[in-house]
């Protein structure tokens, strides 16, 4: 197993009290595997990928349990040092915004080579030739003459290719990738998760994307998880969990969202809102919003993560009522 | 359709481009809505879809008079609004309101719901007396599925999804007659968003309203939608009920969008083509000669960069009948399926997919199609 999360406990002190962003999460990602963690926003999968990657705003966050184990270390238990050693190395993280995430005043060739320069000691020419192949290699058209721009002189589109450059640069083992497609138009969309998986399938690495958008993760995921207030509610084959949901909030999800290819009458909406992190109501997270609530033990008891089959879980008590009603 | 409530006629929006502190010259012009038509119906919902930069938000700003064309004309009810000034403008605005994309920066956040949704009737007194205000903003907060009793709070104490119900309750306090959605959804979470747009539905019957609703996200126009226009580059390129443009589109741009449109199915992951088109959109201030998605187009030849494409039935299908003869701006459109028809391919479905097309050279910078 490349990543190995187990029982991650991440809470935020806030003015409002203590928002429990991430409770008790369990993830796991084998080389070459994508896993796809699916959540709206507050749902805490942004947050899980943070402490994963050891980039957690600290304070006011702060990891106050379970354990990271990647390729069998675990990660909380290494010093900020060693840490910052396999971050970039070994594993690597895309974010969603392209354009904040870059440095305005360094150009791309610049930022591209420090990662050569800084952890593998290149000499600035070989890193800067470096720096060429690898925007060559992520399609960016003219590479040797555009080596010497600014981030703000190239398309949305081209700019992912370039945050997935250099996170590929060291060829890491893991990439974590944070809605990388989120900010981008349908077309260009299509061309960076293209590019994106297909580097994937060449360095044989593992792959976490996190996203909210179900068409997405159909699109490229092996596995998924289904995140909800901090927890993980579902967990399964990708195609497992389009067919037959087996928790109420992602049938809710599924149920929601317009078709390309159909036109329906009306939508199924989830009532409700999703809770506030500071303020989980007991039981199961989703009990105010459930069309399947009841009142024993959904409003009482936390439902733990029920295994429904080989390799798939989901934290509902009715978990079987709704995967085969 | 239905008789036109909105005709929109030759619709130009120049944004002057400036050089010098003193003495400004104008040195080109970003070319954001660039000869449009559309009409709309009365009760009907025309959805306008496009990637970004494409003119859509122009385009809506341009119907609720909130800038004024450079060239062009918007008819209500037959009268053209780009020529009234003063009072009379101020009437026909009355009856075309606008619903925001973003709920957390379209409310005024020093001021109370009951105040941002009443807000309308201090400039048309006519609607709603002032004693009786307080009355009406309550009922527009119940229409909308939000507790009466909030009138007082302030916007900071409402989710998303309850803030663009706000946005819509400001939009209808007047009883217009068309409201002009621009991504009114899109800044919601998924479970949000479905609530919101089982609203507009429902607002729809309620009021007779007509809706304008822009989007980028094509399964939601799909889902609202009578009738669709695909903008690219300040232009409509291709336009026609939801079952021409999604089943039967003719475009090569619509097909591009429609193949990339991620489908929320991992069993269409096999049996979908793509077309992943290359290279990005060009820059408005300066589009390409002839027809402006040439630069992209995997079917582009010297006709494409002489002569602009009209908007209108291409002449291959203006014989037949049937869903694929609508108005689509392509010297060369054909039809193509795009979107797999639900539980795998269809019968009308090509055989060889990946071809671009019989005959067709590759062109210069031009797309490719392949199998996924």
């Amino acid at each position: 197993m490349l990543l190995d999360v187990r029982d991650l406990r991440v809470e935020f002190r806030t003015r409002d009290g203590v928002a429990h962003a991430v409770n008790g999460v369990n993830l796991s990602v084998d080389a070459g595997e994508t896993l796809a963690v699916l959540g709206e926003s507050g749902s805490g999968k942004s947050v899980t990928a943070q402490a994963v990657m050891g980039i957690l705003d600290s304070p006011p966050g702060r990891v106050t349990g379970g354990e990271i184990l990647f390729k069998g270390r675990d990660l909380l238990g290494l010093k900020e040092e060693e840490r910052r050693r396999i971050r970039g190395a070994e594993m690597a993280m895309i974010f969603q915004d392209a354009l904040s995430s870059l440095n305005p005043v360094l150009t791309v060739g610049a930022q591209l080579a420090e990662m050569f320069t800084v952890h593998r000691g290149m000499s600035r020419k070989d890193a800067r030739a470096r720096a060429v192949e690898l925007m060559d290699r992520v399609r960016i058209p003219a590479a040797r003459e555009r080596v010497d721009d600014y981030p703000h002189q190239f398309s949305g589109g081209m700019r992912q290719r370039i945050m997935i450059a250099m996170a590929m640069a060291l060829e890491p083992s893991l990439i974590i990738a944070d809605e990388p497609t989120t900010a981008l138009d349908v077309t260009v969309q299509a061309q960076v998760m293209d590019l994106l998986a297909e580097l994937q399938r060449e360095l044989d690495m593992g792959l976490v994307l996190i996203t909210h958008d179900l068409g997405v993760v159909a699109d490229v995921a092996d596995r998924i998880a289904v995140m909800y207030a901090g927890r993980i509610v579902e967990s399964a084959p990708v195609h497992d969990l389009y067919k037959a949901p087996a928790h109420p909030y992602t049938r809710g999800l599924l149920a929601s969202i317009p078709r390309l290819d159909q036109k329906g009458r009306e939508l199924y909406a989830i009532k409700g809102l999703p809770p506030s992190l500071t303020d989980i109501p007991p039981g199961c997270p989703f009990n105010p919003r459930c069309p399947m609530v009841r009142d024993t033990p959904c409003r009482t008891e936390v439902p733990p993560l029920f295994e429904v089959a080989a390799d798939r879980g989901s934290a509902c008590f009715f978990w079987e009522e709704c995967l085969h009603g | 359709m239905a008789e036109p409530i909105l005709q929109v006629r030759g619709l130009v929006k120049h944004y002057p481009l400036t050089q010098g502190i003193l003495f400004r010259k104008q040195v080109g012009a970003v070319k954001a809505v660039d000869g449009v038509d559309l009409e709309l119906g009365r009760g009907e919902t025309l959805g306008v879809v496009g990637e970004s930069g494409c003119g859509k938000s122009t385009l809506a700003r341009l119907l609720v008079s909130l800038e004024r064309p450079t060239e062009g004309s918007i008819l209500f009810k037959g009268e053209d609004v780009t020529r009234l000034s003063g009072r009379a403008l101020k009437a026909v605005r009355r009856n075309i309101q606008m619903v925001f994309q973003d709920p957390y920066t379209s409310l005024n956040p020093r001021m109370t719901v009951g105040d941002i949704i009443g807000e309308p009737f201090d400039i048309h007194p006519e609607v709603a007396p002032k004693g009786d205000r307080r009355r009406k903003v309550q009922e527009l907060l119940d229409v909308v599925g939000l507790n009466p009793e909030y009138v007082n709070r302030y916007p900071h104490q409402f989710s998303g999804g309850q803030r663009q119900r706000i946005g819509i309750a400001r939009g209808l306090a007047l009883r217009p007659e068309v409201i002009v959605a621009d991504e009114p959804v899109s800044a919601l979470d998924v479970s949000v968003q479905a609530q919101v747009i089982n609203l507009l539905d429902r607002l729809q019957g309620e009021f007779g309203l007509s809706y304008v609703f822009i989007a980028h996200d094509l399964s939601i126009v799909r889902h609202i939608s009578d009738r669709v226009g695909v903008m690219y580059l300040g232009r409509i390129v291709e336009i026609g009920s939801d079952e021409e443009i999604y089943d039967h589109p003719t475009h090569p741009y619509t097909q591009a969008l429609l193949s990339a449109v991620p489908v929320p199915d991992p069993e269409a992951r096999r049996h979908r083509e793509r077309i992943i088109l290359t290279g990005d959109v060009p820059s408005p201030a300066n589009p390409p000669s002839g027809c402006r998605f040439r630069t992209r187009c995997w079917k582009a030849r010297e006709r494409c960069a002489l002569e602009v494409p009209l908007l209108a039935v291409p002449a291959a299908f203006r014989y037949a009948e049937g869903p694929a003869a609508h108005d689509s701006a392509c010297h060369f459109a054909e039809e193509k399926q795009v979107v797999p028809p639900e539980g795998g391919t269809g019968p009308g479905a090509p055989p060889a997919k990946g071809d671009p097309g019989p005959g067709e050279p590759p062109a210069e910078g031009g797309g490719a199609t392949r199998l996924t």
